[in-house]
């Protein structure tokens, strides 16, 4: 979003803007007939009345609507942050059943993915390590969150900002340390590196380095659950940068066409690569509401609060399974690094500033640690040997993957035909490789 | 034995796959309601229904990644390209997914999946409708590519690529879906690795893949009857994995070869078969190795010069005498 990005003294031009631009029918039509509040949505219905209204009623703009509607927008930090001016979400019904025992996992796991990225980094940085690595550190709660909602029948799949959504739905440190490290022991025996991780065993499929490939691949997870009569749901992840791959428009459709039980969530960190939102899509407000054109129901919500991304992904995630319909939730998100740690720009697209305010207000970890606190729920010593744990299993991870050997020779042309690895009497036909 | 199309070959196949798997479906544009661009699916939508025989909408990339995310969940989807040239807008499917994430994953995921349609040239329908693809999908390891030349070859190796746990690109020929041939009933495989010599001989070997055998069976004839030449014909049938067994073999026997190849000569089949001989046959070489290949320009709309710019026969039997 583009105004999650803007600082205080910024943001108040936002409105001003995006009402300039609602003077254009296009954006009209999908922003002046939608209800301000999140997941309540239903484009489809506005669409439609869209439709039936005659081209003349949509000139006029309505400017306040308009300005409302993004004033509410839950993934603004500053509507976040305005005491009052939110929904409490503990009380939503999928937050106020959770135990203690269930809140202080939620931290346990962000602190392990964080935990996990500064010991890469700190490889990365002496060049132990090759290859591109994609930090999620500042994004943690929405991977822990959607982990915290799949019922053993969900799926995932994610795109090359890959680790924390494998930690969170259960891989182990240690061979996610020695991909990294381009080890044999890592989880893709070295041959995948950072940004693809894999555990279907836990209903993660990955883990894809292209922008925006893994969106029709997440619809194939759909369609199979369907197909298979399994009442359960995909959920797709992509950045705000993969949303203008065409592949991505092609989803929506098929995914709306085909019934398909799918939420895609669009991890909005502000920026692709170092392209700002402003300077990438041509629709600034949101980028979930490009799903209108598809008739596919969309809606906004903040990534930073625990208890309000569950309370908006597990409400979307319960319909898609249920409904078997499609959804499209974008989450405002923030990284605090560079789009990779090769990203030697990191700090010139955007003002040392913006990252230091979303450190100190909208750290996804800090505002839970604040939370618990809050509620009792956890002390300061809790939290503080919670983190010492996890410091310490990644520093054993990343000695663990040090002292692991690199992948053997001969692996460098196993895992590439199933037939081959298995023997089978189709691997032994003809050659397979030209190597000489 | 009955004899019929290779269309029909092709929609046995489909029919038998369909019937002994229920994790097989077919997909692509045209294939259910309309009865398939080419009637190759036809008949089967009203058959197996709307859950197994799956209209999309013309978007290849989305349908085609579908078809890997759902390969990687344990389905068999056979995905129809109206023409592989209309692969190029979904290669990154193809490549990166279907091809590469087995490699990238360590072996935890694999991608059962057929992708498949006509790739030939020759029908008048200009450059953009006329690609080959066979030679740079082959390039990537994890990938097998299948060119069946007959309709015999079609259904059983139909039959082998949907069993295949891995992604087969199956290319078809327009100019051979009506061709008729003797196939038996009943399901049977043909692996895939394996070349068939459709015609032996002790003169001249002849190695081709699709439709380009027929032309080199139809060339062999000729160099019979008019030259006292007796080619050996070697149909390639899938080009990786590659039987280079029969190929060695077959010019340890005759000493000479010509590779007959609707791709184009750069980096096409035909340059990977010369590249074998040069490497494994060099002392059984009593002549260069010769190639005769599709013209190297785009495929031409204009239908007279369109005839000029793939294999025939006599241009076949030309280069053959050139090596004597």
């Amino acid at each position: 979003m583009a105004r999650i990005l803007s600082l205080p003294s910024k943001s108040k031009k936002s409105p001003k803007t995006a009402a300039k631009k609602a003077a254009r029918p296009s954006v009209t039509r999908s922003v002046a007939k939608k209800p301000a509040k999140a997941v309540k949505k239903a484009p489809a219905k506005a669409t439609k009345a869209v439709k039936v209204a005659k081209p003349v009623k949509l000139a006029p703009v309505k400017k306040p609507a308009k300005a409302k509607a993004i004033a509410s927008a839950p993934a603004s930090p500053s509507a976040t942050s305005s005491a009052g001016s939110r929904k409490d979400f503990s009380k939503d019904p999928i937050n106020s059943s959770l135990k203690p025992a269930d809140k202080i996992g939620f931290l346990r796991e962000m602190l392990r993915i964080r935990r996990f990225e500064q010991q890469a980094l700190k490889y990365y940085n002496q060049g132990l390590m090759g290859g591109f690595l994609h930090l999620y550190i500042g994004q943690e709660s929405v991977a822990v969150g959607t982990a915290s909602l799949m019922n053993g029948k969900d799926e995932i799949i994610t795109a090359y900002r890959d680790h924390g959504h494998g930690l969170a739905v259960g891989m182990e440190m240690n061979p996610c340390m020695a991909e990294l490290f381009g080890k044999g022991t890592g989880c893709s025996k070295g041959k995948g590196g950072s940004m693809h991780f894999f555990a279907p065993d836990k209903h993660y499929w990955g883990g894809h380095g292209i922008v925006g490939g893994q969106a029709p691949l997440g619809m194939g997870l759909a369609f199979a659950l369907k197909y298979k009569g399994i009442k359960g749901c995909a959920v797709a992840f992509l950045g705000d940068g993969a949303v203008n791959q065409g592949v991505f428009s092609e989803c929506l459709n098929m995914a709306a066409l085909f019934d398909l039980p799918i939420v895609f969530v669009i991890e909005n960190n502000g920026y692709s690569m170092g392209t700002s939102l402003e300077r990438s899509s041509a629709i600034r407000h949101s980028l979930a509401s490009r799903a209108e054109g598809f008739d596919v129901d969309w809606s906004l919500c903040g990534g930073f609060d625990l208890y309000e991304l569950r309370a908006n992904l597990g409400a979307v995630m319960e319909k898609a399974r249920s409904k078997s319909r499609p959804h499209v939730l974008e989450v405002a998100t923030y990284r605090y690094y560079g789009h990779s740690v090769a990203d030697a720009n990191a700090k010139k697209y955007r003002s040392p500033e913006e990252i230091e305010r979303y450190k100190t207000e909208f750290d996804p970890i800090t505002l839970w640690e604040k939370q618990l606190l809050k509620e009792k729920v956890i002390t300061e010593a809790g939290i503080e040997k919670i983190d010492s744990e996890a410091k310490a299993e990644a520093a054993a991870a990343a000695e663990f993957a040090i002292a692991s050997p690199w992948p053997s020779e001969e692996s460098i042309f196993e895992d590439i035909y199933h037939e081959v690895d298995h023997k089978t009497e189709a691997g032994q036909t003809g050659r397979h490789f030209f190597s000489e | 034995m009955p004899v019929i199309t290779y269309r029909q070959a092709l929609n046995d196949a489909f029919a038998e796959e369909l019937t002994r798997d229920e994790n097989v479906f077919l997909m692509g544009e045209e294939v259910a309601q309309y009865n398939g661009a080419y009637k190759v699916t036809e008949g089967l939508w009203k058959r197996f229904g709307s859950k197994r025989i799956i209209d999309t909408p013309i978007s290849e990339a989305a349908f085609l990644g579908m078809g890997v995310g759902a390969a990687m969940m344990g389905l068999r989807p056979v995905v129809e390209l109206m023409f592989w040239s209309f692969a190029y807008v979904g290669l990154d499917q193809i490549i990166n997914n279907a091809g590469c994430i087995r490699y990238m994953s360590g072996g935890l995921i694999n991608v059962p999946m057929v992708i498949r349609g006509p790739a030939n040239g020759g029908t008048n329908v200009g450059a953009t409708h006329s690609h080959t693809p066979e030679n740079f999908l082959a390039n990537t390891p994890g990938l097998k590519v299948v060119c069946p030349a007959t309709p015999y070859d079609a259904k059983g190796l139909m039959i082998s690529s949907i069993r295949d746990n891995d992604t087969v690109c199956f290319m078809e020929n327009t100019l051979l879906y009506g061709d008729l041939g003797e196939v038996p009933d009943g399901s049977y495989t043909i692996p895939l690795g394996v070349a068939d010599v459709k015609r032996e001989g002790l003169d001249v070997s002849l190695i081709a893949h699709g439709r380009a055998v027929l032309t080199c069976l139809a060339a062999a004839e000729i160099l019979a009857a008019e030259h006292g030449i007796e080619a050996e014909v070697v149909d390639l049938r899938s080009i990786r994995p590659l039987d280079e067994e029969t190929i060695l073999n077959s010019v340890a026997k005759t000493h000479r070869a010509v590779l007959v190849d609707e791709n184009k000569p750069f980096c096409g089949v035909s340059s990977q078969i010369a590249a074998l001989l040069a490497e494994h046959a060099f002392d059984e070489l009593d002549a260069p190795v010769l190639r005769v290949t599709a013209l190297d320009a785009p495929a031409i709309y204009s239908m007279p010069l369109e005839k000029l710019q793939l294999p025939d026969a006599q241009a076949v039997v030309a280069k053959v005498l050139s090596s004597f």
